[in-house]
């Protein structure tokens, strides 16, 4: 039955369009809970308009953003106008080709033994959307927006790049599988590890405010911040293109949330993965763990926004550079320094 | 290799996906072009220069540079990661050797005001 076209198109292609509609309607759907919990949070009431109690509010501004009229400023670039916003959603989606939902070769599209090496490097094509839709709007709150948001999100992509490491040096693997595989033969997920219990947690926390800096989401939205730069980057986008940046966001938001629940928090596995005690809680199928996980993670994200005020550009700039980096660092050579001393997990 | 296939194919979906709603929704939408509207937004008045000429600060290109070679370094971690079970005490060290070196480019470029904003 299982012929080559079978296995190599028609399989991964249903995965592929079942993993899209999701994560669209996730995000779609994030920016509605986004807009209800924030407006608990301020003490109003949120959209609960739109049919059956505001549960289709999400649909609804699909529909309006797509018959919007798509205006292009004069004078600019068209063709990179264009390409602003797929180079921004592409890459948050491609990511999600290698993240493991749950531990059946049927959960997942591919396992590829360098899987977070292949999420970094597609998720830092991102970037090039941003700064080309700002630079090509020919409008200079897009261009200085832009520019700001290209040099944020280079900042925070070392120490980023440094929390990984610090995971890759524990679980000793590149590929998402195996990390959480790790994870579960380490008897605890690495936020917490047991036998070095400080520096996974630093990671962990670096890696998730990185995170947020990194999807331009407060307290680090800079490249948006509307009392000085109108709507950065995306000022001039409008219609489809500018639902397309807004998905993006959305879509990232999700991509950090994923990735801290694979590296970190055990992806699929349950709390103490090896504590006989809590073996009634596999009744729950591990999916329902890994995205369980997620919506924690996309919650804070939006308790951020309800909670702290925006940062100013120099102290941006100088948490990344002058404490992430160094605290990053020192961090993963002790992670070494621990493995080589105390023999550490194999 | 054959598992790059599934990511091939999503490549493929996930950059033709945008494009082609873009596309669709050009069919659908209304439009009326303007002159007026056309012009990029600044607050309301007539943009006075192109943006494309607006100059930025130099502060912008350094990040840039400094982000190349904490990028490259990391790189270099990442291989050095996975083997650091293999190279055990000698691979510590010769890692040690390696950021001791760029920790010093570090300090110079601190020392320099290369990384506060002002």
């Amino acid at each position: 039955m299982t012929t080559p076209w079978m296995t190599y198109l028609l399989i991964p292609l249903i995965k592929i369009v079942v993993i899209l509609v999701v994560l669209i309607l996730l995000a779609a759907y994030l920016s509605w809970f986004e807009r209800r919990i924030l407006a608990f949070m301020q003490i109003r009431i949120g959209p609960n308009r739109v049919w059956p109690k505001g549960w289709l509010q999400a649909i609804a501004d699909a529909l309006k953003l797509f018959s919007k009229e798509d205006v292009i400023p004069a004078r600019a670039e068209k063709l990179v106008f264009l390409l602003g916003p797929v180079l921004a959603t592409a890459p948050a989606l491609i990511v999600f080709s290698v993240i493991p939902f749950g531990p059946s070769d049927l959960l997942r599209l591919t396992d590829v033994n360098i899987g977070i090496l292949f999420i970094l490097g597609v998720a830092s094509v991102g970037i090039y959307g941003i700064i080309l839709g700002g630079w090509a709007s020919n409008n200079k709150f897009s261009l200085m927006g832009g520019l700001r948001s290209a040099a944020q999100l280079i900042s925070y992509e070392v120490p980023m790049g440094f929390a990984v490491v610090t995971v890759v040096l524990m679980a000793n693997s590149l590929s998402l599988v195996k990390i959480v595989e790790a994870q579960k033969a380490q008897h605890v997920w690495f936020a917490f590890p047991g036998w070095l219990a400080i520096p996974g947690l630093i990671a962990f926390f670096i890696y998730f405010i990185c995170g947020v800096a990194e999807t331009n989401r407060n307290p680090f939205d800079l490249p948006e911040a509307e009392s000085e730069l109108v709507a950065g980057f995306h000022t001039e986008y409008s219609g489809m293109k500018f639902a397309f940046y807004f998905l993006a966001e959305y879509a990232n938001m999700v991509v950090i949330a994923s990735i801290a629940t694979v590296l970190f928090l055990g992806g699929w596995l349950r709390p103490f993965p090896n504590v006989a005690a809590l073996a009634f809680l596999d009744v729950i199928p591990p999916i329902v763990w890994f995205f369980a996980k997620v919506a924690v993670f996309l919650f804070v994200y939006i308790w951020f926004r309800g909670t702290f005020p925006r940062y100013r550009f120099d102290q941006l700039m100088a948490l990344g550079w002058k404490v992430f980096i160094p605290v990053s660092l020192i961090n993963l050579m002790a992670v070494g320094l621990g493995i080589l001393l105390l023999g550490g997990p194999r | 290799m054959s598992a790059y296939i599934p990511i091939l194919l999503f490549i493929l979906v996930a950059v033709s996906f945008p494009i082609i709603t873009i596309l669709i929704a050009k069919l659908v939408q209304a439009g009326r072009h303007d002159p007026v509207k056309a012009e990029p937004y600044e607050c309301g008045i007539k943009p006075t220069s192109e943006a494309h000429d607006t100059r930025f600060s130099v502060r912008y290109y350094l990040i840039a540079v400094l982000f190349v070679v904490f990028d490259v370094e990391t790189v270099f971690l990442y291989p050095w990661a996975v083997m650091f079970r293999k190279l055990a005490l000698f691979g510590f060290i010769e890692m040690f050797v390696f950021l001791a070196i760029l920790v010093v480019g570090y300090v110079y470029a601190w020392r320099r005001g290369a990384l506060s904003w002002v």
